[in-house]
């Protein structure tokens, strides 16, 4: 790496998306900033950076604008080479893509409204994760790691989003979404990911992501 | 490519994401057998059977493995056919994630858009989601100037990633102005993309794969009037 570069990356806390980018640069050991940002009053800096979106994560690598948590963890794997995230194998990298889009619109879809909901109209809601997650168990069978030995991409976007946030709510809620009994390998998974130091590190504090997930679900109920 | 490379390409032939692989497939000189789903009918058990979570077209067979979504199947022609030049998606990083994201804004923001002013019953919501689409034009127009640098494509001198994502939709709104008293790609509001459209439908290899506007118009139409007629029954 160059002596002259320079990464900054906006991010929330609490959010999977930007937590998942930590992890990346933290694996590939680069340097950066962190600007946490508050989504209740925006960085006139964010909103010159990502005008459209509005959104985090953004990544700046000298001076260039990246955007979408995907996007930014293929620029990362591309930019600084060593210890890939993704895949070598086209079929795989193929896998842990659409994968990770299961993950980021599917699963974070019916989970959050899974959330929403009252105690009626849960049960559907959690039946529906179950069965998404249940894809990522069948991924999971014989790894230790999506990526394999190592962990990659699809740990990082996995990783953040289901058992250090939705999990945090639904444990907040009282259900027990993802049981040892019906999902073995994706809770050994869990447990392999907590001793990741570079994992570790980028994960939100636990009873205040519980607290913050709570606040987050009886708002959505309330509106 | 090995002599037993065996693959297959399940699609529906007004798709326009079952066009992206079949373009990309082209550029590769990748030869493959296509198989014609039937969505109104009963989906094929080998689609079924490669795509078990979406059900969805297009789907992939190389070699038996199943690759699905359109653009991931794009990115892995591009990775497989490697050696098999012109490369798909750009080769620095940040171009590359340039296409991403402008990729990723036409398949989640832009065309949910125009899906939604079409199904809508609301008139309000129509109108609210038609100006959401028209704004989506301007931002691609932009998009276009700065990453095709005066040059044919957003790819460059040749079609790439973003044109093949965005390309695909080109015949809808072409098929759509024909029975709409539409015009969505306007000279005078987006210009530089009317003209790459254009040059888009115009190319050799988009020629050979993309379905007749024509037919997509007829098609289009047959299906609003199912939708109305299933409307007034219920």
């Amino acid at each position: 790496m160059g002596k002259n570069e320079e990464v900054k990356l906006l991010g929330i806390w609490a959010s999977p998306f930007s937590r998942r980018i930590e992890m990346a640069l933290k694996l590939k050991g680069v340097p950066y900033e962190y600007l946490e940002e508050d989504l209740e009053n925006k960085s006139s800096l964010l909103l010159a950076l990502s005008p459209i979106h509005k959104k985090i994560p953004v990544l700046v690598h000298n001076g260039k604008t990246i955007i979408e948590s995907h996007v930014i963890l293929e620029y990362i794997d591309e930019t600084w080479k060593h210890n890939p995230i993704l895949p070598q194998d086209p079929f795989q990298r193929s896998k842990a893509r659409v994968l990770a889009k299961l993950v980021d619109e599917k699963i974070v879809n019916v989970g959050f409204a899974s959330l929403a909901k009252t105690e009626k109209g849960r049960e559907v809601l959690i039946e529906q994760t179950r069965e998404l997650i249940m894809c990522l168990e069948k991924e999971l069978a014989g790894k230790d790691y999506f990526g394999g030995k190592t962990v990659g991409f699809l740990d990082f976007v996995a990783g953040s989003m289901i058992p250090f946030c939705l999990e945090r709510a639904w444990e907040g809620m009282g259900v027990e979404m993802i049981t040892e009994k019906k999902f073995p390998e994706y809770n050994k998974w869990v447990k392999k990911l907590k001793e990741v130091e570079i994992v570790v590190d980028c994960i939100p504090l636990r009873e205040k992501h519980i607290e913050h997930m709570n606040n987050m679900a009886e708002k959505i109920r309330s509106a | 490519m090995g002599e037993k490379e065996e693959v297959k390409l399940l699609g529906v032939w007004y798709s326009p994401y079952a066009i992206r692989p079949k373009i990309a497939l082209r550029l590769k000189s990748v030869d493959y057998d296509y198989v014609e789903e039937n969505l109104f009918g009963s989906k094929s058990e080998l689609l079924l059977k490669s795509n078990p979570v979406h059900k969805k077209v297009p789907v992939l067979l190389h070699n038996n493995k199943p690759i699905v979504e359109s653009l991931n199947i794009v990115e892995y022609i591009d990775e497989t056919w490697n050696s098999s030049a012109p490369s798909i998606l750009p080769s620095h990083p940040y171009d590359r994630a340039l296409a991403r994201f402008w990729s990723d804004f036409v398949d989640n923001k832009w065309f949910p858009a125009l899906r939604m002013a079409a199904i809508t019953k609301s008139e309000d919501a129509k109108a609210k989601a038609m100006e959401e689409v028209e704004e989506g034009l301007l931002q691609l127009e932009d998009a276009f100037v700065s990453i095709s640098k005066g040059k044919p494509f957003f790819g460059g001198e040749a079609i790439g990633f973003m044109d093949i994502c965005f390309g695909s939709f080109v015949v809808l709104l072409k098929a759509r102005e024909k029975f709409k008293a539409e015009k969505l790609l306007d000279e005078s509001k987006t210009p530089s993309l009317c003209k790459w459209a254009d040059r888009f439908l115009s190319d050799e290899t988009v020629k050979n794969v993309a379905p007749e506007i024509e037919k997509v118009a007829e098609f289009l139409q047959e299906l609003e009037v199912r939708a109305q007629s299933a409307a007034s029954r219920s």
